[in-house]
């Protein structure tokens, strides 16, 4: 597939009202306009006000990526919509779950990298491991790459979260 | 037996049953703090607990339509007409289905309405119950916003956050779904908060920054246009008061789309009357050739723009619009304001007025110069056969219709149904003021004219309330003429009849090699009787000399008519920008045959 120079990848972070339908309003919006959604994170955050925080890693050209904002901030539950790829440096981080299976040399070879990645065994058989990886979504990417020829046979990943570096708030 | 049981213990609490009223008697009582005075609706078992708190109280009226989108279209001409939240009541299941086309309707069109709908009791939600449909799952891609109550707590702060949801900002429509059990079970009753929205504050006032670099941009212009839509209409009579202002101190031409009409007054010699697909020649080619370009309140919809990459080339482009997600949608601006159109014209009123650069008059006059030459094209010429039994043109017919409600001195209200019928209606009957036409712009609804003239007419019982139809579109809600009865509602339905849908008539014949593939109706109703059926007046003119005596009965009556024009068959509405095209790319009508050359050069020449 030809890269378009002129899309960029953009990780919005949206503060809404926890309240039941949000999540289907965001992503009807983002279905019925025709928006990608690379990933998507939700849970509730700030105890007491009744909030949640939605990640969204979306792709688009600079003025689709505005247009998602804009749409996204008049929804009425919405209370604030940051774009933190271009409001500032940020982290943004997913954490997996892979399981790999298999023996011998490439066992060993799958816990060698693994250490190198600095994922941890959360679970082991004779003939398998469930490493546990938390990280930017190309170290994952990465780590799954080497993983694919040494037996990777299931991965469940969060999707992204993430928050500007700094005192920047959202 | 638990009656005795709990008799005592409500004994025990008089007070808190002094305030706890049923969930529909707290409804009514918060509908009417909002200043509702009309609902348009039809019942349905899980309203009923609804319908009978009606019944029991006189500060709310209800009008019984035929059918639930008629409900809508209802409410919609009302808000459109007065500047009010029209409200609708439907029950659950198929009263909410058949609301959704009124609610996306509303929706494109920023129409502020608040639709009640009922639902299953709360214990069924989910359990494929009776007349039960996720109503919410399924209105929330067709409303601004939409809300479940599911407990009785909830249900007058939910009220009146949805009024105050429905009109602030970018109106719309607003859904709440009421479960039965919500509406029998008792409820506390809460007032309006005072307090501001804790997420949803559209903002209204412009920022004076951006208005200055407007200002600056239009006194710098050689070939400037105001191009102005729907917001100005929906921001209010001050917006449209500003406007005139505005327009006369700049002396810069201006222009509207379908929803902007009457904005600004049509027989005012800067206005170029509407822009786009239809729009006039000079309207379009000053809006191709202008060199910045001043929007207000209007979304540079695709009927505007036609080509989107060759739409106005070269000009400097300002957007006003309360609704951010409108700017930069489809067309990218220069200079982007979000804020009310009212107060943004205020604010450019204004800042015209602290801006010491003065307007190039030398280069505005060349300019106006260039725009009566596009005038003298006369692009809404035709020619109508005077003589006694001459074929009417659907034109002429419009044209008398305002002639004749004019001279009659009486406040006049049109609405449309979709089509032919609808541009001509655009085209040739003249506004000169806000709030009087009522068309379906953004959704193009086939049956909206009828319902929203009558909408109108429970809003202005003394107006003359005129639907300008097609008789295929009419037939689509033509049961609301029994509500018309039933209400005394004296609407004037005016069908330009040529039995074909005439709009998809007319593509078929330019892009379709005239295969007239099912737009012909074989076995139309005989209008005249149908009329009479439903304790109307029935009208017919087949011929020139009739038309003014049907017209001016028409108006005369005190009950509702139809007036069944039968029209040119084979007659086009032009100017036309086929789809996909430029704005110096139109088509003119027949009469311009001979110089249809000339278009694209005069196009051609100012870029």
């Amino acid at each position: 597939m030809p890269i378009d120079p002129s899309l960029r990848s953009a990780t919005i972070s949206v503060l809404v009202e926890n309240e039941p339908g949000i999540l289907a309003r965001v992503v009807g919006l983002f279905a019925g306009r025709g928006y990608n959604i690379d990933s998507l994170t939700v849970a509730p955050v700030e105890d007491g006000r009744n909030r949640s925080r939605i990640n969204i890693v979306t792709s688009g050209t600079d003025m689709i990526i505005q247009q998602i904002k804009a749409q996204l901030d008049r929804l009425v539950p919405v209370h604030r919509v940051a774009d933190l790829s271009t409001e500032g440096p940020h982290i943004a981080r997913e954490m997996a779950l892979i399981k790999v299976i298999g023996s011998g040399e490439q066992r060993i070879e799958a816990l060698r990298l693994a250490e190198a990645f600095r994922a941890r065994v959360v679970d082991a058989t004779t003939g398998s491991f469930i490493f546990e990886m938390t990280g930017a979504t190309e170290k994952l990417d990465a780590f799954l790459d080497l993983m694919r020829p040494l037996g990777l046979a299931e991965v469940s990943r969060t999707g992204v979260a993430a928050i500007a570096r700094g005192v920047r708030i959202i | 037996m638990s009656q005795t049981q709990t008799a005592p213990a409500t004994a025990a609490q008089p007070e808190m049953q002094a305030e706890l009223q049923s969930g529909s008697e707290v409804l009514l009582r918060a509908l009417k703090e909002q200043g509702v005075e009309v609902i348009f609706g039809y019942p349905g078992g899980a309203v009923l607990p609804i319908y009978d708190a009606i019944f029991q109280q006189n500060a709310i009226r209800h009008i019984l339509v035929r059918h639930e989108q008629a409900a809508v279209h209802a409410a919609e001409g009302y808000a459109r007409s007065t500047g009010r939240v029209g409200c609708v009541l439907v029950t659950s299941g198929p009263g909410a289905t058949n609301a959704v086309t009124g609610l996306v309707d509303a929706l494109m069109d920023s129409i502020p309405l608040v639709c009640l709908t009922g639902q299953v009791a709360t214990h069924l939600i989910g359990n494929d119950a009776f007349q039960e449909a996720d109503t919410t799952g399924i209105t929330r891609p067709a409303t601004k916003h939409n809300y479940l109550v599911k407990r009785s707590e909830d249900l007058a702060r939910v009220v009146h956050e949805a009024f105050y949801v429905a009109r602030s900002g970018r109106p719309g429509p607003v859904v709440i779904d009421l479960p039965k059990d919500i509406l029998i079970n008792k409820a506390p009753y809460a007032s309006a908060p005072v307090a501001p929205h804790r997420s949803y504050r559209p903002q209204t006032a412009p920022d004076m920054g951006q208005i200055g670099k407007a200002v600056a941009a239009l006194k710098s212009a050689k070939r400037p246009i105001i191009y102005t839509g729907g917001g100005v209409i929906n921001s209010g009579q001050g917006a449209s008061d500003a406007l005139i202002k505005f327009v006369r101190k700049t002396g810069f031409p201006i222009t509207s789309t379908l929803m902007g009409l009457g904005a600004y007054p049509s027989n005012d010699t800067q206005f170029l009357g509407m822009l786009g697909m239809h729009g006039t020649y000079e309207a379009n080619l000053a809006m191709h050739g202008c060199d910045v370009m001043l929007n207000i309140g209007a979304r540079f919809d695709d009927r505007v723009t036609g080509r989107l990459n060759a739409f106005s080339p070269g000009s400097r482009k300002i957007h006003i619009d309360i609704d951010r997600s409108s700017i930069n949608k489809n067309v990218a601006v220069e200079i982007p304001v979000v804020g009310d159109a009212g107060l943004s014209i205020e604010a450019l009123l204004e800042a015209w007025d602290n801006e010491p650069r003065q307007v190039d008059t030398a280069a505005l006059s060349t300019w106006w110069s260039q725009i009566e030459a596009w005038r003298g094209i006369d692009c809404l010429k035709y020619t109508q056969i005077q003589t006694k039994g001459g074929i009417i043109k659907p034109q002429y017919a419009v044209q008398r219709l305002y002639d004749i409600t004019r001279e009659s001195g009486r406040e006049t209200f049109i609405s449309t149904e979709v089509g032919q019928h609808q541009m001509w209606a655009a085209q040739y009957f003249r506004f000169d003021q806000p709030k009087r036409w009522m068309t379906s712009g953004g959704l193009g609804t086939m049956g909206y004219g009828l319902p929203a003239a009558m909408g109108v007419q429970v809003a202005h019982p003394a107006a003359l309330c005129i639907d300008i139809a097609g008789e295929a579109s009419i037939l689509m809600n033509i049961q609301e003429m029994s509500t018309l009865a039933q209400y005394r509602l004296p609407v004037k339905v005016f069908i330009l009849n040529n039995q074909y849908m005439g709009m998809v008539r007319q593509w078929q014949e330019l892009l379709h090699g005239s295969r007239y593939s099912e737009s012909y109706t074989e076995a139309l109703p005989d209008f005249v009787k149908l009329a009479e059926s439903f304790h109307g007046v029935g009208l017919r003119a087949t011929s020139v000399d009739q038309l003014d005596d049907v017209i001016r009965e028409m108006i005369a009556s005190d009950r509702p008519v139809i007036a069944d024009i039968c029209v040119d068959q084979k007659e086009n509405c032009f100017p036309m920008i086929p789809s996909g095209a430029a704005h110096n790319d139109m088509i003119l009508g027949a009469e311009h045959a001979a110089r249809a050359p000339g278009v694209t050069d005069a196009g051609m020449a100012l870029v």
